[in-house]
């Protein structure tokens, strides 16, 4: 039982266990309300409350309505200045994925295993970030469309291209718009899950070093733990810095739909 | 790696619920909420700015009372000025037009006197005339004898009087 127990899987952590209802089927498709389901519930409460704190509406703020305003504040001057004037009404989508991704990664982070409970970061899998990704991604493509018509097509055709280059560019610039979506969602999958599979190893470093001894405790377990303070003061940045990414990137793509070039 | 080997069981477990609570926060957060909070902000920066020209147009006008407060009191000063170079004007008019006719009074009794003095002396000189033809007629009868008539001895005193 022990050496079960001292053997770490870091992947485990993003195992996905049915909680309520694992055979609710709909259609022959499983929906299961899984610890991720029930995370993404605790965001969007813990951000529902949040955000009741700006609802106080008062002349002069206080403490917790200023610091929602900042952040509404942040998203409006975010699009205002990658969009302009008609970003504005992109703020509430926007601001729901901004605040979202950041719940979630800050939530999926607290140091709720030392009360026994298991944190789960839903930004960590590819499932989730892309579905917002191809959301994102929807959204521009409709606004595109619904704008400029086929002249949307002229976002593949920089300014200034020599005819004949016409043929080479277009394929190149389609290419990496299409790839857009996959690029969004993978980047925050992919640094949710490395940030997260590191601080799981450098633990299993700090248990398995004491339980080889105090030698190898010392020599391995204390600078692992050293480390794993500096990388959890790294990951609340990462944390914030992807969630800031994903909407900063999907600000500049409605740019595109919205002035093309 | 759960992501995938897990994939097929739960993809659409996943995808379901991210939607119905991404859909919750979109609706109930994004335009429920945020709306509300930005005209807070609005308002406020309204507020503040409305408040700012109020105090800003209170300056101007407070500029422009003072500017014209200014511009009556230099007039004032300038009509006060006026009034004091008038009135020393006036003064000295009046004091040369009062010396003038003192001067013409002090002349006209000065000549009047002097007119007076002349006709004294012309009456004395008469008398003394008068007084030395008659005691020239009498020397002349008691010591010669000889009658002389009044303009005789008249003419005669005159004569010796124009000689000196």
């Amino acid at each position: 039982m022990a050496a079960e127990t001292a053997k770490v899987d870091p992947m485990h952590q993003f195992t996905i266990e049915p909680l309520l209802g694992a055979n609710m089927d709909v259609a022959g498709f499983n929906i299961a309300f899984t610890n991720s389901a029930l995370w993404m519930l605790i965001t969007a409460v813990v951000l529902w409350i949040f955000m009741l704190g700006g609802m106080k509406r008062e002349l002069v703020p206080g403490r917790w309505q200023m610091t929602v305003e900042t952040f509404t504040g942040f998203i409006d001057d975010m699009l205002e200045a990658n969009v302009g004037k008609e970003g504005r009404k992109y703020v509430p989508y926007i601001f729901s994925l901004f605040m979202f991704i950041l719940f979630a990664n800050l939530l999926g982070l607290l140091p709720l295993g030392i009360v026994g409970l298991h944190p789960f970061t839903f930004t960590s899998h590819f499932t989730v970030t892309g579905v917002l990704a191809i959301i994102s991604f929807s959204i521009v493509l409709i606004v595109g469309f619904w704008k400029h018509g086929f002249h949307f097509f002229s976002l593949f055709v920089p300014h200034g291209t020599p005819l004949p280059m016409i043929p080479v560019i277009f394929p190149i610039e389609l290419i990496s718009f299409l790839v857009r979506p996959f690029s969004l969602g993978l980047r925050l999958f992919v640094a949710m899950m490395a940030g997260h599979v590191l601080l799981e190893v450098l633990s299993s470093f700090v248990i398995d070093g004491w339980n080889a001894g105090a030698g190898f405790g010392l020599l391995v377990g204390v600078p692992s733990f050293l480390l794993m303070i500096g990388i959890c003061a790294l990951e609340i940045l990462v944390a914030a810095i992807q969630a800031y990414v994903f909407a900063l990137l999907s600000s500049l793509y409605i740019n595109d739909a919205e002035n093309l070039h | 790696m759960p992501q995938i080997a897990q994939l097929a069981e739960t993809y659409a477990s996943q995808i379901f619920w991210l939607l119905v609570i991404f859909g919750f926060v979109y609706f109930v957060v994004g335009r429920g909420m945020v709306p509300k909070v930005m005209d807070t902000v609005g308002l406020r920066d309204k507020q503040i700015s409305d408040d700012l020209a109020a105090a800003q147009s209170a300056r101007d006008a407070a500029d422009e009372a003072e500017e014209a407060w200014r511009k009556r009191e230099n007039a004032n000063r300038e009509a006060a000025q006026a009034l004091v170079t008038e009135a020393k004007g006036k003064a000295q008019a009046s004091t040369e037009s009062k010396l003038a006719e003192v001067q013409a009074r002090i002349d006209a009794q000065l000549a009047e006197a002097e007119a007076r003095i002349e006709e004294s002396r012309a009456k004395a000189a008469a008398e003394i005339e008068s007084v030395a033809a008659e005691a020239a007629q009498d020397i002349t009868a008691r010591l010669a004898n000889v009658t002389v008539t009044d303009a005789e001895a008249r003419s005669a005193v005159q004569k010796a009087m124009a000689h000196g």
